[in-house]
């Protein structure tokens, strides 16, 4: 298989990665299995340190952080994926419409999006929420559709260079419609660019959702969510207690597992051997 | 072709413009969203009465374009409205904030600056040797860590473990410029810490970038002396997009510092704009959205006037 091929390529690095993503992924789907507690389920005293019973000791209500820490990757990844998948769908759709239809729907398009990205990101999405209100179904939609931009700057980019080879040429005038030629001639083309992107804008966003999350404004207690985790017991670190840093590394894992592969990929995309 | 001056003002245009559309969306957000503000912060079970009345309070009554260029119109003469919180006039609130942000900001700014560009050019001078590595691994852990994850490190090292820093940086006007750098050292290093790996990166990059064109290839060939080389031939090349690093990185550093404030409950802007929006306070919530969306805009700029002025090729497109 292609996908073993190169992985039997690949440098140390972005195997260490690949398995720091792959603990993550395991704990998120084996939650139930793994976990020894529930995940809201008060176990013991407060800010209890690590032992046999709890191996990361408890949170600041006494529940589990071991099991709180394993529920939290599942919901912080699932939402964070998501996200991601949503920013694409709506950034590659109207970047790949933009670079073949171009004209005054390209400049226009191309306008708007200028002028959003004007905007601090993250300024915009706590205006946006403060109206809203925190639903995790609005943090999906305000953070996806703000980081969409990225994407359509890249796809439109993508797009447009191949929007001028020969075979798109000869599929328009065959009679393609637009759809078609998006779906099957620019789409597989423009794949490895954007996946690599896919790795960059997931880091991103599920940093962003940890950063609202860590500033009460993301996901709601009693989710097990590993910003609002750093959130709930950083009081106790000027205690000494630094059960906070479990679910802070955790995303600093994940984030830096993701990079390593990144850095592959774009190594790979570039061209260079060394 | 355009003069320097012709670039320059059609670039301020385009800022002015984008900030005045800025200011619409902060504006029409409250306004296209579903549901009506009033009910919203009053809930449910608000009598009909109460929400007329929090209404005409809120100015709601009148039509939207009116509310808008009085808003805008008394943002610019330095009224910002009140408070739904507290009833206090929103000015009194973001003035000493907003300064308490601007002196985190440039002190870390002022530490960032020079560390990043001195590694970012002895990274890429001494490119893939152990130095570049070692600082290419940290920089890229860095940039990988939320922001408060390195704060808590910190915390955790320098002010619960060695008892040296406050974890909380409380500021106010009585405390000697000394004072109040010590207390607000760790926020500081957070910052820091973040846009260096940034900066810096971004800054190799830009380097390895121009000491790989064929005019330096060139100067190496006529047997010119390294320093020289570096100092007459890739140095002013590199002016411009050193500065734009600089530039977009201090834009970055002023949203960046929302996070930081809260983690070290520091007394800015950011902090009492997420203390507003998880009060729904709408009218602090644009007014501090509004000044944060301004200075980041405004950095933005003048990275883009600065690289017009110092790379005369911008000036002259092909």
């Amino acid at each position: 298989m292609a996908f073993f091929k190169l992985l039997r390529q690949s440098p140390l690095s972005a195997r260490i990665g690949l398995a720091m993503i792959l603990i993550n992924i395991a704990a998120a789907i084996f939650v139930p299995v793994i976990a020894p507690y529930s995940e809201t389920e008060i176990v013991g005293d407060i800010w209890l340190t690590a032992s046999k019973d709890h191996l990361l000791g408890t949170d600041h209500l006494g529940r589990d952080m071991f099991t709180r820490l394993l529920y939290g990757a599942r919901n912080t990844i699932a939402i964070a994926f998501i996200t991601t998948l949503l920013s694409f769908l709506v950034g590659t759709i109207c970047g790949f419409f933009a670079a073949t239809l171009g004209g005054w729907t390209d400049l226009t398009l191309s306008r708007i999006i200028d002028i959003l990205m004007a905007f601090p990101t993250l300024i915009f999405a706590l205006m946006v929420l403060s109206v809203t209100g925190t639903s995790i179904i609005a943090l999906i939609f305000v953070i996806a559709l703000l980081d969409s931009t990225r994407v359509y700057r890249l796809s439109r980019a993508v797009a447009m260079d191949i929007e001028v080879m020969e075979f798109v040429e000869a599929a328009k005038l065959r009679g393609e419609r637009i759809w078609w030629l998006m779906r099957h001639e620019i789409l597989p083309n423009a794949m490895p660019p954007l996946v690599a992107e896919f790795g960059l804008r997931f880091c991103f966003i599920f940093l962003f959702i940890a950063a609202l999350s860590f500033l009460g404004l993301g996901i709601q207690p009693p989710t097990a969510d590993w910003g609002g985790m750093v959130r709930e017991n950083a009081g106790a670190i000027t205690f000494g207690i630094f059960t906070a840093l479990w679910p802070a590394g955790a995303i600093a894992f994940l984030t830096v597992g993701v990079n390593l592969i990144v850095d592959w990929f774009l190594h790979i995309a570039s061209g260079l051997k060394d | 072709m355009d003069s320097l001056g012709t670039m320059v003002a059609k670039r301020v245009a385009f800022g002015l413009l984008t900030l005045i559309i800025i200011s619409l969306l902060i504006f029409l957000g409250v306004e296209l969203l579903p549901g009506d503000v009033a009910e919203a912060i009053l809930g449910q079970s608000a009598l009909p009465e109460t929400v007329e009345a929090f209404r005409r309070e809120l100015k709601l009554n009148l039509p939207p374009h009116i509310r808008y260029f009085t808003w805008l119109g008394d943002f610019f003469q330095g009224d910002f409205g009140t408070s739904l919180a507290n009833g206090r006039p929103i000015a009194d609130l973001i003035g000493w904030r907003f300064a308490n942000t601007m002196f985190l900001a440039t002190v870390a700014a002022l530490i960032a600056v020079p560390v990043s560009i001195i590694l970012g050019i002895l990274a890429a001078l001494y490119r893939n040797s152990l130095f570049d590595r070692i600082i290419s691994m940290v920089t890229l852990s860095t940039i990988s860590f939320p922001e408060f994850f390195v704060a808590y490190i910190l915390i955790a090292l320098l002010s619960v473990q060695l008892i040296i820093f406050p974890s909380i940086s409380n500021i106010n006007e009585q405390m000697s410029l000394l004072e109040k750098i010590h207390a607000i050292f760790l926020p500081c290093m957070t910052l820091t810490l973040v846009v260096v790996a940034h900066m810096m990166r971004q800054t190799r990059a830009a380097i390895i970038n121009i000491m790989a064109s064929p005019f330096i290839e060139m100067a190496r060939l006529k047997g010119i002396k390294r320093m020289r080389i570096i100092v007459l031939h890739a140095f002013p090349n590199a002016l411009s997009p050193v500065i734009n690093v600089v530039a977009i990185n201090l834009a970055y550093l002023v949203v960046g510092v929302v996070v930081v404030e809260v983690v070290f409950v520091y007394p800015g802007l950011g902090q009492l704009l997420v203390d507003s929006v998880s009060k729904r306070d709408i009218p602090v919530v644009q007014a501090s959205g509004l000044i944060f969306a301004s200075v980041y805009i405004g950095l933005n700029l003048l990275a883009d006037v600065l690289s017009i002025i110092s790379n005369p090729r911008l000036r002259n497109p092909r």
